[in-house]
């Protein structure tokens, strides 16, 4: 779960598998290094697969920047308990906060190279959604 | 009805027994055109829900179901946690501490339509939507606790030959058609243990 300072858009990953969520990240790090505030959650809360509301809300707190934070999900629980956690931050980090409709590993490498440029959360959100299209 | 704290107490133990009874039940269900893990995931949901007793029936009725809507989306560890969780705090931000049937058919009516928007999904893709909303016709029409379960379990029923469009079914495509949706089952079951427990009588 770690992260790193930087004023680029954070990439939270959210697995119903803690490892896909971890390797996901490890090939995050390998393109971008430290460049991109980045966590992971994996699993419910009794370390089965599936996704959990309090393990996203940490997620994004760990990887928060000002620029906001990119959330990349595999399937449908993960999606909707991610939109859940967003919709449960404070108001003013709401708004800065996106889900995007990507897969999730490539979703991931490609939106923090993205980030690792300085992109707006906007930019990091539709280039990883662009890779559905 | 009136929901003193005895009945806000009788009203957690009898929707988190009939969900913990039939969880194995909901599992294979869930088996069959999901991920199988139904079952569970409600189950831990409901004990979770199960442990803030006695105090959250010390609570008033708004604020207990608010309080197990969020235990439900922190818990539950699916997407049902999510759905059955706004469902839950929906009501309780629109009931009143002592509701008539009128507050409820209102109250219903906002719970589901959040839901519709938490899963952006509609009645007639095979989800728990698909006895919500008929159920809710119901009640809106004075049926009692008996028609009102009754058409809970009918509605359960009449998701099996439907086609998933949402949720991890939608990935069996056809293959889905022919199996009761877990979620739906789920549902009419809380709703079951609900109004037998409220004993809701017609048009009150």
């Amino acid at each position: 779960m770690s992260s790193s300072n930087s004023a680029n858009v954070g990439i939270v990953i959210v697995s119903h598998s803690p490892k896909i969520a971890e390797g996901a990240a490890d090939m995050v790090r390998q393109m971008v290094g430290s460049a991109v505030p980045l966590a992971w959650t994996g699993g419910d809360v009794d370390g089965g697969l599936g996704t959990n509301v309090a393990g996203i809300l940490e997620a994004i707190e760990t990887a928060w920047s000002p620029a906001g934070v990119a959330v990349l999900v595999d399937l449908g629980g993960a999606e909707t308990n991610s939109e859940m956690a967003v919709e449960m931050l404070a108001e003013d980090r709401r708004a800065r906060v996106v889900v995007c409709n990507a897969p999730v590993v490539e979703g991931a490498v490609i939106a923090a190279t993205e980030s690792s440029g300085g992109s707006s959360l906007a930019a990091v959100k539709r280039s990883a959604e662009e890779f559905y299209a | 009805m009136t929901l003193d704290r005895a009945n806000r107490e009788k009203l957690v133990r009898a929707l988190a027994g009939t969900v913990i009874e039939h969880a194995d039940e909901l599992t294979s269900l869930d088996r069959a055109i999901g991920d199988g893990d139904h079952g569970l995931n409600m189950k831990r949901g409901f004990e979770a829900v199960l442990a803030t007793l006695p105090d959250i029936a010390d609570k008033s009725l708004p604020e207990m179901l608010k309080a197990i809507g969020m235990t439900l989306v922190m818990k539950v560890g699916g997407a049902s946690g999510p759905l059955v969780g706004t469902f839950f705090m929906e009501l309780g931000k629109a009931l009143p501490e002592q509701p008539a049937r009128a507050d409820l058919v209102a109250a219903t009516d906002r719970a589901i339509n959040a839901v519709k928007a938490r899963g952006r999904s509609e009645p007639g893709q095979k989800t728990l939507l698909d006895v919500l909303v008929p159920v809710q016709t119901v009640l809106a029409n004075g049926g009692d606790a008996r028609a009102i379960a009754a058409e809970a379990a009918r509605a359960a029923d009449r998701t099996a030959p439907m086609l998933a469009i949402r949720g991890r079914a939608s990935f069996l495509g056809e293959r889905s058609i022919g199996h009761m949706d877990p979620g739906s089952r789920s549902a009419s079951l809380l709703i079951g243990a609900a109004v037998t427990t409220l004993e809701f009588e017609a048009n009150t």
